[in-house]
């Protein structure tokens, strides 16, 4: 065997001089590229604060104009709870399909060379690239009934535009390339000595990617789904024309939140974003926490053996 | 060094570039360029974009100004919201007195604005038609005839749509008028929106969603807004239905007295909507399917105009009361449409 057995041997660190007054328990001080903590960390606080803190905090504020009891009846009616349901309904269907199809997406784009791979990987990006309101448009032109494919879906009475159907489709459409492009750096890290060794330990194809390689891979599956989920939750553009927005049926929160705002209702439309956005940050909360767990149990990377 | 030489080189960019921008500022005398900004709703684009040469050039040949018009165009209320949000809007020409008077009540303009000028401050108006497919296949001649089984409509949100709101109103006056009772009038209402497949945003929306993506038997639109679809889509297409009772649709105009006197755009604002009222002015609005309010192009485009029964926002007791009683959380256009 060409391989022989690695003896790793602790190397000393570069000598320095015995700093006067004894060993010191702390590290010594090295060279960094960024300048010290407190700047980096004012610098961040600063950004976070402006770009994100701030304006989330604005929508507290203008909510915070309605009593408990109001705030309770706007975001609790059943109007919203309906929006509600077909928002997180809808985004979380697409994420899961966006998942399943992502990893396959990805796997494919990795291991496999075929003619046209480069413009299947740039296609992926498409998505990112397309303002929504064009693929919006789009997408109701070809699912309505009248459409290139919901003239075939018709006659099958699958009705997709205007329907919670075409917000499925919409959100499957904008959050594909996230599970796509987060898998991909990590299937391409995947060593394929690792699938070799299982085999000649006489796994399945099916338990060598059960027991291996999806463990490996799953802290990144689930970091996809969360940007997936994420993004179609905040999704408007591309559903405002396929969904038909009909109240109770068809309409997604921040339709309704548009709409609350164009009756100058502020602090109600407000109260509905402060409700959408505590929602969407513990199920983001929960999706991370799952993906530490899943990292901590399956060890850091494959490639210590 | 490099990142600070690029930092500054940047900001003199952007300080030149702030500099130029900086257009018709109160502090010279009579400048050589003025901007106006003309707030306005959806379906008037066509209208303005006719109007607005004629009022430059006359300009230019009383005063030596050049001037520019920018307009916007977006659904009423939310076009509301945009201004009294702090777009510079110099003038506001909405679909209807209440997005104005939500401008109002945040003092942008006086709380009497409806009076400063002719009619109500409505140098056009409009009212609300039926438009169906070709040849008519439905047989839809009137309100009643929508609430047949099996007839689908499209119409915009009234929550989000000014040209909706006067749809539900028209609607509204309709039933109560032939049935009687304010509650049956909500009856009917509420069978003309469960028969409504798809609820845009704005009335130019509802307009495609009909013409173009061939959703929908009728469609509720802006009698203005018909024609065009008639003249974009093809007259062969789709037929104009006069219901026998319709609302008079009064889109006002009025001066942002805060955004002019800062601007100092008060005169060539005052003057743009005074001209909206000129005979040559009224010739553009009757040719792009306005109802004219002056006697000659009344007279002139009186065969392009049904002559509809209409009722006014009066009869509603003035938009304040008709926004509030429908249009409002819990109004009766939530009552209709909440799940039972």
């Amino acid at each position: 065997m060409p391989e022989s057995s690695l003896i790793i041997i602790p190397m000393p660190a570069p000598a320095r001089p015995a700093p006067p007054g004894g060993f010191r328990a702390a590290p010594l001080p090295t060279r960094r590229i960024l300048p010290g903590f407190g700047l980096t960390l004012g610098c961040t606080m600063l950004y976070l604060s402006v770009i994100v803190l701030i304006p989330l905090l604005a929508v507290f504020v203008t909510a915070a104009h309605l009593t408990w009891t109001e705030f309770f009846n706007v975001v609790w009616s059943d109007e919203s709870i309906a929006a509600f349901q077909l928002s997180f309904g809808a985004s979380a269907a697409a994420a899961v399909v966006n998942t399943v199809f992502g990893l396959l997406l990805a796997w494919v784009l990795v291991r496999y060379s075929f003619p046209g791979k480069k413009l299947c990987d740039a296609i992926v990006d498409l998505p990112f690239a397309l303002p929504t309101a064009v693929a919006g448009i789009a997408l109701t032109a070809l699912y309505n009934d009248q459409g290139w494919i919901g003239k075939l879906l018709a006659p099958l009475g699958i009705t997709v535009a205007y329907t919670p159907l075409g917000v499925f489709v919409a959100l499957t459409f904008v959050g594909m390339p996230f599970v796509v492009r987060t898998l991909q750096p990590l299937i391409e890290e995947l060593e394929p000595e690792l699938e070799e060794a299982a085999a000649t330990l006489g796994a399945t194809r099916w338990q060598t990617f059960q027991r291996v390689l999806f463990p490996a891979i799953l802290p990144a599956l689930l970091t996809g789904f969360a940007l997936s989920f994420a993004r179609a939750l905040g999704e408007y553009g591309s559903i405002v024309f396929i969904s038909g927005n009909l109240p109770y049926k068809t309409q997604i929160v921040p339709q309704l939140i548009y709409a609350k705002l164009d009756n100058h209702n502020i602090p109600e439309a407000a109260a509905l974003a402060v409700a959408m956005l505590i929602v969407s940050f513990l199920l983001l909360l929960a999706v991370n926490l799952l993906q530490r767990w899943t990292r901590a149990r399956t060890g850091v990377g494959v490639a210590q053996l | 060094m490099k990142l600070l030489r690029w930092s500054v080189a940047i900001l003199a960019v952007a300080a030149v570039i702030g500099g130029t921008a900086r257009v018709g500022a109160a502090d010279s005398p009579a400048p050589k360029k003025v901007q106006l900004v003309n707030v306005s709703y959806d379906p008037t684009k066509e209208l303005y974009a006719a109007l607005n040469p004629l009022f430059i050039k006359d300009w230019k040949a009383k005063t030596g100004q050049d001037l520019t018009i920018s307009q916007s165009h977006d659904g009423s209320g939310k076009q509301s919201r945009k201004v009294i949000d702090g777009a510079p809007a110099d003038v506001v020409t909405l679909a209807l007195a209440s997005d104005i008077d939500a401008i109002a009540d945040t003092k942008l303009l006086s709380p009497d604005w409806q009076k400063k000028l002719p009619n109500n401050s409505t140098p056009y108006t409009s009212t609300i038609v039926f438009l169906v497919r070709q040849g008519n296949p439905k047989g839809i001649k009137d309100w009643d005839d929508l609430v047949k089984p099996g007839i689908k409509i499209i119409t915009p949100n009234p929550k989000t749509s000014g040209g909706a709101r006067w749809n539900y109103l028209a609607a509204w006056a309709f039933a109560k008028q032939k049935y009687g009772s304010d509650a049956l009038a909500k009856d009917f209402v509420r069978k003309i929106y469960a028969a409504v497949p798809v609820l845009d945003t704005g009335a130019r929306s509802s307009t495609l969603t009909f013409a173009k993506n061939n959703q929908g038997d009728v469609l509720l639109a802006w009698e203005n807004d018909a024609h065009l679809a008639l003249a974009e889509f093809g007259a062969d297409k789709f037929e104009i239905i006069a219901p026998s009772l319709s609302i008079l649709a009064e889109p006002p105009v009025a001066v942002v007295d805060k955004n002019v006197d800062k601007n100092g755009t008060r005169e060539v604002a005052l003057a743009y909507l005074n001209f909206l009222y000129t005979d040559e002015a009224q010739d553009i609005i009757g040719k792009n399917f306005f109802r004219p309010i002056g006697e000659k192009a009344r007279a002139k485009y009186a065969s392009q105009f049904p002559n509809i029964k209409l009722v006014t926002i009066a009869d509603f007791g003035g938009w304040a009361k008709a926004q509030k009683e429908h249009f409002e959380s819990g109004g009766t256009f939530d009552q209709i449409t909440a799940k039972k």
